[in-house]
């Protein structure tokens, strides 16, 4: 699976298309974490806590442990935007996919929109159990399945680095 | 090589090359839009802010005097309230620090146990307890020997006083808390100061107008330490709006509107009778020395010692229970003083239990050397979250209460659509009016597990906790130390006697009107009502 079909590479609207969709996925992760650095008062506490479902227990250990919720702030914060530079620079892409999906399925389990469950903040869309984290989490794992970082990307010089 | 293989190969590298850095323009517009906004925020920031909020850090703990004298303290009254106090200066009953501590250990989120183990040991002893109710009498002589407290062991423990005026006579005890039911606050305050005691005494200063002034009076001719118990005199959110106020960001106010939202039996004073609570255990003569209207003991009896706020003939209701806070801390924030003429109006519209206290409830007060009007509204039959606005000409500040889709815990300043002074700012759309241009939200960072409507409605009022260098801690706790420290350095505590005839007369001014039917003036002269 390391490399594109070669029909996707030779088709140019094919490949152009997983491009973009890396490169705006990575735009939105990048933004997502800086946004976070920059801000001195953000915390993932408010978002914990509002956590419903399976993962509200951890959710609370994590915010009520200072330790915890600092590691968990630190990680959002540069996990963000480091999975988006390699996205947005198709450096180590695929590898960025993989972490960026994990991120945003923790988002979507945290606070599943399903049937019952209401959350105090207030919502951006109108969803029943498929929401925006859940469709970036699998537009991150079609990246990860067709990666393109060594076609279009940083991946590529590093790959013509190496066979150099 | 062949020339044409290693053209082919300059080709190739070109075309790594330009694929490799395909998209790195995409990631120099990222950084490029990232500063304009950066930079645009900055300015908008600087442009809302510049020469207002001069002071922008979170005021630090003033270095306490708790290590220079050890004090005894006596407690007169020990009901919920009383109890709250004790604890601040350091004593909980054994009852109350194990459900502290299971609550703590059940639900991660729940910081009160914490909160009261990290409170400064305030070098203190609770020497005496009064209380007409043995159960509650036996329950401060508890709190005074548990060990389960900031700074271990208590040096000395507690002796039950029958009467206050016993309490008094005891010569080691240097100061007094004052817990009562508001009809005894006058009396004890003055038989306190004369017998050289310090005085912490509990809102609403007292049940009449001649008893705040006679109060008054003591105090100032014994020159003892009193602190009145408005600890929202404590709460960093109070100060940083005065902070803004006094600095002009508002522009000119003409009106503030202050507003208590409770909808729970407990809220209006609905307060649970105690099974023990019986004539054995009950002092009830000595409870209604002091009001005008006496009854025999029996279940009416029990339901005004337990749920006296209901009556007049013990309290004023809203005015001194949650008018007296919102006063104060209006107050506080803008140095308003006793106004000039107060109207009420109101009624029993909803607890048709036998009260003689509204428990709906407007009240205005007058300031026409302030060009000021101040509206109190009360409602205890719904929780709808209306907040304090203190509303200028230039910028509104809405504390507590709703805001937008979000509630408010500290408070926010947004502009006035037709501000004089930031008319520039907002026709050049670095002010937009639909935003608050300064948000303070206390302890934005650490986690509040507190759970209860009331407890959420006084948190959102800022009475309950309050944050210094990002840590909470317990308001209360902070005003007993406040009162403590100045008892020992001589100085003045943050709600004193000056403070507190505000309160006083601005309370008595909105009771009267509302029991007399017509508007009244204070006479400042004489210091009369008229």
């Amino acid at each position: 699976m390391n490399n594109l079909d070669s029909s996707i590479i030779n088709n140019k609207c094919q490949l152009y298309g997983l491009v973009t969709l890396r490169v705006l996925i990575g735009w939105h992760f990048l933004y997502e974490g800086i946004s976070k650095i920059i801000n001195p008062y953000w915390s993932s506490a408010a978002y914990l806590l509002d956590s419903k479902w399976i993962f509200s227990g951890l959710a609370e250990t994590i915010a009520s442990n200072p330790t915890l919720l600092t590691i968990s702030d630190s990680v959002n914060e540069w996990g963000l935007t480091l999975v988006g530079i390699s996205l947005l620079l198709g450096l180590f892409s695929r590898y960025s996919a993989l972490v960026g999906m994990g991120f945003v399925m923790l988002y979507y389990l945290f606070a599943p929109p399903l049937l019952g469950l209401e959350y105090s903040r207030p919502g951006e869309g109108s969803y029943i159990i498929v929401n925006k984290n859940l469709i970036e989490a699998c537009a991150l794992w079609v990246l990860y399945v067709f990666p393109t970082g060594h076609i279009i990307g940083l991946d590529r010089l590093l790959t013509k680095l190496k066979s150099n | 090589m062949s020339e044409n293989k290693k053209q082919q190969s300059n080709n190739l590298e070109r075309r790594d090359l330009l694929k490799g850095l395909a998209t790195v323009p995409v990631f120099g517009l990222f950084l490029a839009e990232l500063w304009r906004k950066i930079s645009r925020d900055a300015e908008k920031k600087s442009n809302i802010l510049s020469g207002l909020v001069q002071d922008d850090s979170a005021p630090a703990i003033i270095k306490g005097l708790s290590d220079s004298k050890h004090l005894n303290i006596g407690i007169i009254g020990y009901g919920g309230r009383g109890g709250h106090l004790v604890r601040g200066a350091g004593f909980a009953t054994t009852g109350w620090t194990d459900t502290a501590a299971k609550n703590a250990r059940e639900n991660k989120l729940d910081k009160q146990f914490q909160t009261f183990m990290d409170q400064e040991d305030l070098n203190c002893s609770l020497v005496g307890v009064c209380d007409l109710f043995d159960v509650r009498a036996e329950q401060g002589l508890d709190a005074s020997q548990n060990e389960v407290r900031p700074g271990g062991k208590p040096k000395k423990t507690a002796t039950r006083y029958r009467h206050y005026k016993d309490l008094l006579a005891n010569d080691d005890i240097d100061a007094v808390i004052i817990a009562t039911p508001d009809h005894w606050h006058s009396r004890i305050t003055i038989d306190a100061a004369r017998a050289g005691k310090h005085v912490y005494c509990e809102k609403g200063l007292t049940r009449t107008f001649d008893e705040t002034i006679e109060v008054y009076d003591v105090v100032k001719e014994t020159g003892i330490t009193f602190q009145l118990g408005h600890q929202n005199r404590q709460v960093e959110a109070n100060e940083k709006a005065r902070q803004i106020v006094q600095q002009g960001l508002l522009g000119k106010i003409n009106l503030v509107e202050l507003t208590t939202n409770r909808n729970s039996p407990w809220g209006a004073w609905v307060w649970g009778i105690h099974p023990k609570g019986n004539a054995q255990t009950i002092d009830w003569d000595t409870f209604q020395e002091p009001a005008p209207n006496k009854i025999p003991f029996g279940e009416e009896a029990l339901k005004r010692f337990f749920r006296w706020r209901c009556w007049f003939d013990y309290g004023t209701g809203l005015s001194g229970d949650l008018l007296s806070h919102d006063f104060d801390a209006v107050n506080q924030i803008m140095d308003l003083g006793i106004p000039k003429y107060s109207s009420s109006t109101g009624g029993i519209y909803f607890y048709k239990d036998g009260r003689d206290v509204p428990d709906v409830w407007n009240a205005t007060f007058e300031y026409p050397d302030k060009d000021l009007t101040v509206l109190y509204s009360a409602s205890l039959s719904s929780n709808e979250p209306r907040g304090n606005r203190i509303m200028g000409h230039d910028a509104t500040m809405q504390m507590g209460g709703q805001s937008g889709g979000g509630s408010v815990h500290g408070f926010i300043v947004t502009a006035d659509p037709y501000s004089t002074q930031y008319k520039d700012r907002l026709e050049q759309g670095i002010i937009n009016s639909k935003y608050p241009i300064y948000t303070y939200s206390p302890g934005s960072k650490q986690i509040d597990g507190v759970t209860s409507a009331t407890s959420k409605y006084f948190a959102n009022k800022g009475l309950l906790y309050t944050y210094r260098e990002g840590k909470r801690v317990d308001a209360t706790h902070l005003h007993i130390k406040d009162w403590l420290d100045s008892i020992r350095s001589g100085g003045q505590p943050r709600c004193n006697i000056e403070v507190a005839l505000h309160e006083g007369v601005a309370c008595h001014m909105a009771t009267e009107s509302y029991l007399t039917g017509r508007r009244i003036e204070w006479d400042p002269v004489n210091r009369k009502l008229i």
